[in-house]
């Protein structure tokens, strides 16, 4: 392992994508992401790769497309709005079986929004956000060591499973410095006999398309896209539990959020209540079984997030109405622990875990 | 040598999808042709569009890519970058091209991206049933310009014009296929900007005038007419920028 470095987020997720073996990056300018850009303009040329700046971020994912296409491991970044343009995009490489990465430094949101910390894009890409039926794999870094960790996971898993990887940060992960470690593992490995890299040793020819006229073929394609899903569903869950063995009251985070209400619920035990956190680390595949067990103790679920609550729909349907679910969240900002806990307070009196 | 037509090895053995006197099925043979006769087979990637050039993929029997409406130029652009010894060229339509691409089109020229764009112009959207396009005529009559084209539809875009006033675009001419001298012209043309992408001079379009007789409600010989009569005086041929050193 190399030295701890003292690195911002958004350049750490550039340094990792090199590491994970990436060369190929495009992408657009937006506010609070444009370092992963400007990072990547710098350093791909000196290590043999190449960084095109596109017109738009429609364009960048469909230069991403191609060079998915063409055998190249290749990654873009952007934010909330610029990820809505990319969206058509994205269920074609989901449906033609593309690996890339894609990553979303969230910010305010709906419409121009704000450039404040958000988790509001959960629906747009855990839910969908493109047209069709397909998934795309979300994982949701804390920190900004697991930007870079999860940044090289994502491209494992993409080339794994042949499918986009988004890989959630948010305004203040994006821009905050942590020490890192950067990985000096080697990538994994490249190997994608279907590429469009023209027909050399007399093969017949790759097609890369995503077109399935007659019904029975979009149904069969339907079929093998979702059969893979079940197979990452199977495999790929992911999620990290503090302190719910005995937990009254399990709040549920993630991204940023997650470490806000590990300190809340610190501060609940000091005070008596038997608090814990459950952290969903894939939202893609979404950790339902474990989050159901790690809740099965507990007399209350609180979703914690930054938005007028998304993830909050997954939280229920995991604890299928065996307590209540209740919400706590802002928009705009990245709350103190002190909010959490106060609400953490007030639930356990209400559900009388506490005396006034 | 053989004498009439015989199917490049570049061209798969099956039936075109095209209505009868459609031009497609010629650009589609010459394009195939050109890279047979370059040398180019194993090192051609091939990207399509969306509209009756949709399965340009299944006729060519080399790499192809089907990408979304427009877009080609941009996944082409990505081919590129990755594979840059490569021959990389887009086979896209006007309605394609010149309305919901235009933005990737410009920009590919604007970077001096060196990837070739046929672009095939029949005035309109063929494969969605004859809808006006950016392309259309003055007074043509289409399914969306049912009086004609008039001033609230705007006027005809000359792609090929335009492009030519940019730094990045190498080489930019029209061509026709409206007879065997046009035939032959406009496979020169390919020819010429393949060779332009692979000196790596930059991007290179060679816009196709073609007959649509379906959705212009014309026989085959008369379509081939429209063309010569009605588009020649909007969209004339030539070559609109040709790179220092190559021949015009």
């Amino acid at each position: 392992m190399s030295e701890p470095i003292l690195m911002k987020g958004n350049e750490a997720v550039a340094e990792a994508a090199i590491a994970a073996g990436c060369r190929y990056f495009f992408g657009y300018p937006i506010t609070p992401q444009s370092e992963v850009l400007e990072q990547l303009a710098r350093r791909l040329p000196e290590v043999g790769g190449a960084y095109v700046q596109a017109e738009s971020e429609v364009s960048a994912i469909n230069m991403v497309f191609g060079a998915a296409s063409a055998g190249a491991r290749v990654m873009t970044a952007s934010s909330s709005p610029g990820i809505s343009l990319m969206q058509e995009g994205i269920s074609y490489i989901a449906s033609a079986q593309l690996p890339a990465v894609l990553v979303n430094i969230m910010r305010g949101a709906p419409g121009l929004g704000g450039i404040h910390p958000s988790q509001a894009d959960y629906f747009q890409s855990v839910k969908g956000g493109g047209h069709g039926d397909y998934r795309l794999v979300v994982l949701a870094p804390s920190s900004v060591q697991e930007l870079i960790d999860h940044t090289v996971l994502a491209f494992e898993l993409a080339e794994k499973y042949r499918t986009p990887v988004m890989v959630f940060g948010d305004a203040m992960m994006g821009q905050m410095m942590e020490p890192v470690v950067l990985p000096d593992t080697e990538p994994y490995p490249v190997h994608r006999p279907w590429a469009t890299t023209g027909m050399k040793g007399g093969r017949g020819p790759n097609i890369v398309h995503t077109l399935y006229l007659p019904a029975d073929k979009l149904e069969q394609h339907c079929q093998r896209l979702f059969a893979k899903y079940a197979e990452i569903e199977r495999n790929e869950q992911r999620s990290v539990q503090y302190l719910t063995e005995d937990a009254d009251i399990v709040v549920v985070a993630f991204g940023i959020m997650s470490r806000v209400a590990r300190a809340a619920v610190e501060m609940a035990r000091e005070h008596g209540i038997r608090a814990g956190l459950f952290r969903p680390v894939t939202l893609w595949p979404f950790p339902a079984a474990a989050l159901r067990e790690a809740a099965s103790q507990a007399r209350l679920v609180m979703a914690a997030e930054i938005s007028m609550g998304q993830m909050v729909e997954d939280v229920r349907l995991a604890i299928q109405g065996r307590v209540p679910v209740t919400l706590f969240n802002r928009i705009g900002l990245v709350p103190n622990p002190d909010e959490i806990f106060e609400r953490i307070r007030k639930e356990a009196r209400e559900v009388q875990l506490v005396n006034g | 040598m053989a004498k009439g037509y015989q199917r490049p090895s570049t061209l798969l053995d099956r039936p075109w999808h095209f209505c009868p006197g459609c031009n497609h099925g010629i650009a589609h043979r010459l394009v195939a042709e050109v890279v047979e006769e370059m040398g180019m087979v194993e090192k051609t990637v091939g990207v399509g569009s969306v509209g009756c050039g949709v399965f340009a993929y299944e006729y060519f029997n080399f790499d192809g890519i089907g990408p979304s409406h427009g877009r080609a130029p941009a996944v082409a652009t990505g081919v590129k970058r990755v594979l840059p010894d490569h021959l990389v060229f887009t086979y896209q339509g006007d309605g394609d091209l010149a309305a919901i691409g235009t933005t990737e089109m410009v920009h590919s020229a604007v970077r001096g991206e060196n990837i070739t764009v046929i672009f095939v112009n029949n005035t309109l959207y063929g494969m969605t049933g004859g809808q006006m396009a950016p392309t259309t005529l003055t007074g043509q009559v289409t399914t969306t310009s049912p009086r004609g084209r008039g001033r609230e539809q705007g006027f005809p875009f000359r792609v090929s014009e335009m492009l030519a006033t940019l730094e990045g675009a190498a080489y930019v001419t029209r061509v026709a296929l409206f007879n065997p001298a046009q035939v032959v012209r406009a496979k020169k043309a390919i020819r010429k900007a393949f060779e332009v992408q692979m000196q790596g001079l930059g991007f290179s379009l060679v816009e196709v005038l073609s007959a649509c007789p379906t959705n212009w409600g014309l026989a085959p010989l008369e379509a081939l007419k429209f063309v010569e009569e009605k588009m020649l005086p909007t969209y004339p041929l030539g070559e609109f920028k040709v790179p220092e050193g190559v021949k015009a």
